[in-house]
């Protein structure tokens, strides 16, 4: 029940939301100055947080090394 | 970039499978996964079969149908019944049988039909009451941290637009109190063994880290918050032996891109304005302190059962029924005398075979291994 998907903010009056081509209303009176452009995630029609897509892009970068069988970065070894 | 399917490439998963299993290093260790949306992640894309056979994955009590007790299911039925009166409820909770016997349904779905509604969000309810000014719109407020907020503005719209047809039926539980509840010995029933928890993506996005803090603190259990795409939970595992194998005991945050320590202070204002603690009862662990979420006084005349005064019947559970052991994960579904027999996805005896999200569900649907 606690799923959300992350959107793309398409428009703002009113807001609408995009994933994979398809649109819907969106409600973000939970979240400060929104603008179009910015991924949200959306619970049950609300966008309840931003994605930072830089983070985002670290964090898969992060994964491709965890996942490689060279040592990892990390600072600990197993 | 989605940043969803992203998080699911199985290349990736695989690699990130051996990393966990050399981490581990022929030791066993359990975590607990609490939330429901993680547990029938980790089935739905096959993390069991990847995962290492020492790493015993425990499944928690964070499926809200599975934890909302039998006398609330019993109350929106009660209520389903009241003339003039609709009922909105998100679809999950359709399934779930009550203990009401006799000529009346027993779960909401026999009734969907007629004046009970599925709805994807408060606003859908909320238009409903609009558009139907004779009659009285209930919406069961069931679910955690995530779902709160929502309802919480969905209150405050109702006050706002003078709405006097709209209620909500409260059973909002909230997530750290019932972990502390796991790792306490209460009475006669003994903590769970369990050595790290990987706490909710979306409920965590909501309240941050800083409520966990008390389990790595006073209990020394390692904690970290994982998204739900299955790159995450794997990242998020890797992350929780790491602490484990090195001795420590913290909240750190895999989810990253999305929660932050601090949460989302405006969601959490919302939920404030509207809502205050209260003692919750939950499915098949009995009352936990300070765990739900009623209405402040300000805003009681949206409280459904206040309205209606439906009166909330002492909770029967079904006869040998284990969901009560399956949510606080001490009993797994193969355990359970009823699983798969009398107990399937069609028909349901417990809570957690009628939620997707259940761990009987997920075990019956993607052929539960025995790990």
């Amino acid at each position: 029940m606690c799923l959300g998907v992350p959107m793309k903010v398409v428009e703002l009056d009113p807001p609408v939301g995009e994933l994979g081509g398809l649109r819907c209303k969106i409600n973000l009176s939970l979240l400060d100055s929104v603008s179009v452009g910015d991924y949200v995630i959306v619970h049950a029609g609300y966008a309840i947080e931003r994605l930072d897509e830089k983070v985002a892009r670290k964090t898969l970068q992060f994964m491709s090394t965890l996942s490689s069988p060279t040592p990892d970065t990390t600072g600990f070894k197993p | 970039m989605r940043y969803m399917t992203e998080f699911r490439d199985k290349e990736l998963a695989r690699g990130m499978a051996q990393r966990i299993s050399s981490l581990l290093n022929g030791r066993y260790y359990t975590i607990m996964e609490v939330c429901g949306t993680h547990t029938m992640n980790i089935f739905r894309y096959g993390l069991k079969e990847i995962l290492p056979a020492n790493l015993r994955l425990l499944s928690g009590p964070g499926c809200p149908v599975c934890v909302t007790p039998t006398s609330y299911i019993d109350q929106a039925i009660t209520l389903a019944h009241v003339p003039g009166v609709i009922i909105c409820t998100f679809g999950d909770m359709l399934k779930v049988p009550g203990s009401i016997t006799g000529d009346t349904a027993n779960s909401l779905e026999r009734l969907v039909l007629g004046n009970v509604k599925v709805v994807y969000s408060t606003a859908d309810a909320l238009s409903m009451a609009e558009a139907n000014p004779d009659k009285k719109v209930v919406f069961l407020g069931v679910g955690f941290e995530t779902t709160a907020p929502t309802i919480a503005a969905s209150v405050l719209e109702a006050d706002r637009k003078g709405l006097g047809n709209y209620f909500v039926l409260c059973a909002h539980k909230t997530m750290p109190q019932v972990m502390r509840s796991l790792v306490e010995d209460v009475g006669a029933r003994r903590a769970v063994p369990l050595q790290g928890f990987i706490c909710p993506a979306h409920v965590s996005t909501i309240i941050g880290s800083r409520p966990y803090e008390f389990l790595a603190g006073e209990f020394g259990i390692p904690c970290v918050i994982a998204g739900f795409e299955p790159l995450d939970i794997l990242h998020g595992i890797h992350l929780l032996l790491g602490q484990i194998v090195r001795g420590e005991a913290r909240v750190e945050i895999q989810y990253s891109r999305v929660a932050r320590p601090e949460g989302n202070p405006r969601a959490q204002a919302v939920i404030k304005e509207v809502f205050e603690p209260c003692d919750a009862e939950w499915r098949g662990i009995g009352v936990v302190p300070m765990s739900g979420l009623g209405l402040r006084s300000r805003y009681r005349r949206f409280d459904a059962a206040l309205h209606f005064s439906v009166p909330a019947p002492k909770t029967r559970e079904p006869k040998g029924c284990l969901c009560g052991d399956m949510l606080r994960g001490v009993k797994t579904p193969p355990d359970c005398p009823l699983f798969g027999g009398t107990c399937t996805p069609s028909h349901p005896v417990g809570p957690c075979m009628v939620s997707s999200e259940g761990t009987c569900a997920a075990w019956f649907k993607y052929q539960g291994e025995n790990k």
